[in-house]
């Protein structure tokens, strides 16, 4: 599988490690009120759909940027891969 | 129809004309006391023991393609019940004595094989924590014996044992732990279920639920409305798909994990090798092949199929644990899509939908789970209370941080 590095070009999927849903990127404030549903709602339940997936691939063998790409998790077709801003 | 030796004897002597279809192919109902969704091996095993231990009979397995077409047709058969945590342990030594009973229970053979599970261990930190575990499993009324490296070598003289990153320093053996036939185990149970009066329907893919008034009377299926009490959903690695239909996201992602098996060999192996730290287990068939597998796939997916780079890993565990594997050639590989839950282990329970119950995130071990999980989920659904055994598999336990962690990887399913 090629990820199309936005910067470095398509690059093996081997040189990346897998975190999870882009998802993860929204984390709640914890001191928030309400933080314990917040945090309980941003932990464990997924979508996991069947179809295309917005997940985070960290390039660790590469320029250590973090990814978010658009993969379909039935076909693995790759649709897009944008750097994650900071 | 039962089997016997003598059934057998007189039908070679009329040259096997007499035998039957396993079960009948019924069209469905308009409504049901309980419907299955989902006719592998969790499924099919709910209908038998509701039928045949809870009295329940105006039952209906709905499976989307044929029976036993997933993952019970895809695993490396294994049987063990060597976890650590009080969550775990009782409810897979329950399902070693359901395995242990099974062929007389069904009357259909499956294989069921105490060849010995044996994982190795490298360090002594690894063995303090196999002792421990074999303690675990020793209270919960499991064999377990701790095995030093001498004990490991007079068993499997050609493991690698001075391999320079893990040399094999000892093992945990539990010598009731083995192999089952996976295919035989989903026809078991489906003869045993149709021949009590369970309506197996293939062939019918559930498309949504009947909710009324907030409660779930029924779903709404390819060959139309079929109305029921209490639904179950058992559809391991297509979980998050069928329960969107309800509205429900849970705490569960979908992976690959593959398996491969080799070209028929004389006997070699006669237990099961895990080599947990090269992330590689392996058995022999009763056919030869060697039957090995390794670590899921690091990302989500649905497709039945595996990557290559996985592939290159599992070979690689192979090889620094037994080097003669190197010479045997691999016949097949597939794939299979587990339910990965977020804690690693299953959940067992009711949903936020009354009379709609869930069955699911067993993530790679759902084979050796079956009995058991077929039995407790009948508890479930028939008396509306958990099974004493799979109290602890509940839904809410993940808002509640009262996982079930084996491993200790947290909320990332592809670690565990």
């Amino acid at each position: 599988m090629l990820i199309p590095h936005p910067i470095l070009g398509p690059r093996d999927a081997q040189e990346f490690t897998y975190l999870g849903p882009a998802t993860l990127l929204d984390r709640p404030d914890g001191m928030a009120e309400g933080a314990g549903q917040a945090m309980f709602d941003y932990l464990y339940p997924r979508d996991n759909p069947a179809g295309p997936h917005r997940e985070l691939w960290y390039h660790e063998q590469g320029d250590r940027s973090w990814l978010i790409v658009t993969r379909d998790t039935v076909t693995h077709e790759i649709t897009g891969a944008e750097l994650v801003k900071p | 129809m039962a089997y016997s030796g003598f059934r057998l004897f007189a039908e070679a002597l009329r040259g096997h004309r007499g035998w039957r279809p396993l079960w009948r192919d019924p069209e469905p109902q308009a409504d049901y006391d309980i419907v299955i969704v989902g006719g592998g091996g969790h499924g099919l095993s709910t209908a038998y023991y509701l039928a045949t231990r809870f009295g329940q009979a105006r039952v209906a397995v709905l499976e989307k393609g044929w029976l036993g077409s997933g993952n019970i047709g895809r695993n490396t058969t294994i049987i063990r019940s060597n976890y650590l945590l009080p969550g775990n342990q009782p409810f897979y030594e329950l399902s070693m004595k359901l395995w242990e009973g099974l062929e007389q229970d069904f009357n259909l053979n499956a294989m069921v094989s105490q060849r010995g599970v044996l994982n190795l261990c490298h360090t002594d930190a690894q063995r303090d924590a196999y002792r421990r575990r074999g303690n675990a499993m020793i209270l919960s009324g499991a064999d377990a014996e701790l095995l030093d490296a001498e004990g490991v070598r007079a068993m499997y003289p050609f493991l690698n044992f001075d391999n320079a990153r893990f040399p094999i320093k000892g093992g945990l053996l539990q010598r009731r732990g083995g192999t089952a036939r996976h295919d035989g185990v989903a026809w078991g149970y489906a003869r045993g279920a149709d021949r009590r009066g369970v309506d197996i329907i293939q062939h019918c893919e559930v498309t949504g639920f009947l909710v009324e008034d907030g409660v779930c009377k029924g779903v709404e299926t390819n060959r139309g409305t079929i109305r029921a009490a209490k639904v179950g959903v058992a559809v391991a690695g297509s979980t998050g798909r069928v329960m969107a239909k309800a509205g429900m996201r849970l705490p569960i992602e979908s992976f690959a994990l593959q398996a491969f098996v080799t070209e028929g060999l004389k006997p070699c192996i006669d237990g099961v090798i895990t080599f947990g730290a090269g992330h590689f287990y392996i058995s022999q068939s009763d056919k030869g092949g060697l039957v090995f597998g390794g670590d899921i796939d690091s990302y989500n997916s649905y497709a039945q199929r595996g990557n290559l780079p996985v592939v290159e890993d599992v070979a690689e565990g192979g090889m620094a644990l037994m080097p003669m594997i190197g010479r045997a050639r691999v016949l097949r590989s597939w794939g299979g899509v587990m339910d990965m839950s977020m804690d690693g282990s299953p959940i067992i329970d009711r949903t936020g939908i009354p009379g709609l119950y869930l069955n699911a995130g067993w993530c790679y071990g759902g084979f050796k789970a079956t009995p058991a999980s077929g039995f407790c989920f009948a508890h479930l659904l028939s008396t509306d209370t958990p099974h004493e055994v799979a109290r602890a598999y509940r839904l809410d336990r993940f808002a509640r941080g009262a996982l079930i962690d084996e491993k200790g990887a947290g909320a990332q399913p592809n670690l565990h």
